[in-house]
């Protein structure tokens, strides 16, 4: 078991001197949190339907982790998972016209906010059930297996689902076969209301891949390069056929579990004590430490984001809807 | 019905839960966020400290855990009330559920009851999408062994809760999303609602339509809009589904001998198929026109809002069902 978890330590070399990296990290965290407020902000305004589960405070996972995967490589996410799509390269328009139902939304309007998919970016779909996600991840691994593509699949999924049935099969099937899989865990302290130690006992969810002879790894989670070096190890096991592996992002969600939510279950002092551990704050920090990008850089690539999530979302407003005959389609 | 109280529907599934954990300490309340949040529709507010955290248990998601956890402890003592927070959720379940649940009695020869109610709730119409919009109620009324209840109204919600908690079988009860806030007259005295007895939400001479849940009152409102043209349309809500009240249902055709039955859930092989099966073999002769069914289009449920609207039945449909039944041109 030993072996089996590690607790993940940031080298003091990671990424030095490696500005192109931490530029897409910049440019791709502060696209998510556009995005994410954007959503919030249209949400408001009555342009959505359903619940809006926002990424707001995990934006460092998406980023690190995506930024090691191939464009062919599958992904499974969740209701949760527009930060995810957008680090593995959705359009931000198609994304926002999904989100607002309209016609050239990646899922034609019909999927909407929790049902996430593009095949050509590797997204296999968003899943509104808890933990679903995991044991199809598995299967399309065992396809990069059998057909030898050198593809891998990962998938992403929060602390509540691994105590579902379908995350234990789906890392004991994965373990068996050896399949290229890498299983992402954001550990954001909660499912819904509930705080992950009211239930379950582990200490550390790597435990639970160490339980079944995965590699385990428990990572900061608001640390884009620690999940960036953590996750390369695990996508360079699978690729290379050694099997799967387990990531525990410890992060954090900024926001309630969904828009609306009074956040009864946590104190305000907790909440403000993240944000002072907030992903993009941190990098920011880091950034200017190392003399990765300085001051001036940094501020013109957020307003940019923050002006072209603006455009975006405005000509995502004025997209058509979906004609009815599309309620009739792709059914079977 | 001595004094006249309004609350909503979610209210009144609160009281029932109240109730029957005050009359008996058997009854325990086990499903996710129903502790200290009080459940995120809030139908277990206030229990937690009333009942204390061994009665009322928070728990994992780990649906297929908690449900058969309540069937064990349903053969052995207990009254569970599992609540699934979606009833698209209790597809995680459905082992326990139909192959447990269902069959524990009839398997042991009679030696196992489960007093078991699952409390759910399902339905369209907020934009939920495909995983979170579901009518599933006929999947549960298919597999022998299990009661279905689909209550319309907080007073039918809270009777039919009570004695459902009372069954010695296991219940699947459930509630519908968009009713939560809606208010209904619900007396302070105690009551109980038997299972199996639907309930004339409207008299009238011309045509029956017969639906539970939501769409009883898409079709209150169909028949207030038949009015206008002078058609007296009799609303039956059936408000159990196992057990069926076919009796009223067929009354009713004695009388207006035509029938519309209208349910939320996609048309083919759901329960109005069985409804008007059975109207056909038992009541042929009063018919004059062929049942109709009004149901969601046969595809899983959009997300756009306009595109759900359209797929799921709105009063419109059963106006035009109606007048269909009465050989009136639409
Ligand atoms: C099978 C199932 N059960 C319950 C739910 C309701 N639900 C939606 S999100 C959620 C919490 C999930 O928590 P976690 O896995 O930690 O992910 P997070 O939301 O924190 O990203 C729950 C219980 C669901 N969608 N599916
Ligand atoms: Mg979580």
């Amino acid at each position: 078991m030993g072996q089996l978890l590690q607790f993940f330590e940031l080298g003091e070399q990671t990424w030095h001197g490696d500005q192109r990296k931490a530029e897409e990290a910049w440019r791709t965290m502060n696209l998510i949190r556009a995005f994410e407020e954007k959503c919030i902000e249209l949400y408001k305004q009555g342009l959505m339907g359903g619940s809006l589960h926002s990424y707001i405070g995990q934006e460092a996972v998406a980023t690190g982790v995506c930024m090691n995967l191939n464009t062919d490589d599958y992904i499974t996410i969740s209701y949760r998972g527009r930060g995810q799509a957008i680090a593995k390269g959705a359009d931000p328009y198609k994304l926002f016209a999904e989100m607002l139902g309209r016609k050239d939304g990646y899922c034609k309007g019909k999927g909407g906010p929790m049902h996430i998919a593009c095949r050509e970016l590797g997204i296999l779909g968003a899943n509104g059930i808890v933990g679903a996600g995991i044991p199809i991840a598995v299967g399309a691994a065992l396809t990069a297996k059998n057909k030898k593509t050198g593809q891998i699949a990962l998938t992403f999924f929060g602390d509540g689902a691994t105590n579902q049935g379908a995350f234990h099969e789906a890392l004991n099937l994965a373990a068996v076969l050896k399949l290229p899989v890498v299983f992402v865990c954001e550990n954001n302290l909660y499912a819904e209301m509930t705080p992950i130690k009211h239930s379950t006992l582990n200490e550390d969810l790597a435990e639970r891949g160490a339980a079944y002879r995965i590699p385990s790894i428990v990572v900061d989670g608001n640390d884009v390069r620690a999940v960036h070096e953590a996750t390369k190890t695990a996508v360079d096991r699978a690729r290379s056929g050694e099997g799967p592996t387990l990531i525990e992002a410890k992060t954090y969600r900024l926001v309630g579990h969904m828009f609306g939510d009074p956040e009864t279950y946590r104190t305000k002092e907790e909440v403000a004590e993240w944000r002072q551990k907030e992903p993009i704050k941190r990098f920011r920090q880091v950034c200017l430490d190392e003399k990765l990008l300085d001051e001036d850089r940094l501020d013109e690539i957020q307003n940019q984001i923050y002006k072209e999530i603006d455009t975006v979302a405005k000509r995502a407003m004025e997209a058509d809807q979906p004609g009815m005959e599309e309620i009739f389609t792709d059914v079977y | 019905m001595s004094t006249k109280r309004v609350i909503t529907y979610a209210e009144a599934i609160n009281e029932a839960l109240r109730e029957e954990m005050k009359a008996d300490p058997n009854v325990i309340l086990l499903g996710e966020d129903i502790g200290a949040y009080g459940g995120v529709f809030k139908v277990t507010k206030g229990l937690l400290d009333e009942f204390g955290s061994d009665r009322v248990i928070d728990t994992p998601i780990s649906e297929t855990g908690f449900t058969g956890a309540g069937i064990g402890a349903a053969m052995t003592g207990m009254k569970p009330v599992v609540e699934i927070m979606w009833v698209d959720f209790t597809l995680v379940a459905m082992d326990q559920i139909l192959n447990q649940a269902a069959k524990m009695t009839y398997m042991s020869g009679g030696q196992t009851k489960v007093p078991l109610v699952i409390r759910t709730q399902g339905g369209g119409g907020r934009g939920n999408a495909a995983q979170h919009s579901q009518s599933l109620e006929t999947m549960f009324a298919h597999v022998p062994g299990l009661k279905v209840v689909v209550p319309s109204t907080p007073y039918d919600a809270k009777g039919l809760l009570k004695s459902s908690i009372r069954e010695e079988c296991p219940v699947i009860f459930i509630e519908h999303k968009m009713l939560y806030n809606q208010k209904g007259e619900v007396p302070s005295e105690e009551y109980f609602i038997p299972l199996g007895q639907a309930d004339i939400k409207r008299e009238g001479k011309d045509v029956t339509i017969v639906s539970l849940s939501r769409m009883v009152h898409f079709c209150l409102d169909a028949a207030r809009e038949l009015q206008n043209e002078g058609i007296e349309a009799e609303v039956i809500d059936l408000r159990t589904l196992v057990p069926l009240d076919l009796e009223l249902v067929k009354k009713s055709v004695q009388k207006t001998h035509r029938l519309v039955i209208v349910h939320e859930a996609t048309r083919s092989y759901g329960w109005g198929a069985e409804v008007a099966a059975r109207i056909q073999e038992e009541a042929f002769d009063e018919l004059d026109a062929p049942v109709l069914r009004v149901g969601a289009e046969d595809v899983p449920i959009p997300y756009n809002l306009n595109l759900e609207k359209e797929m799921l039945p709105q009063v419109r449909d059963i106006v035009d069902a109606a007048r269909n039944a009465l050989y009136l041109s639409v």
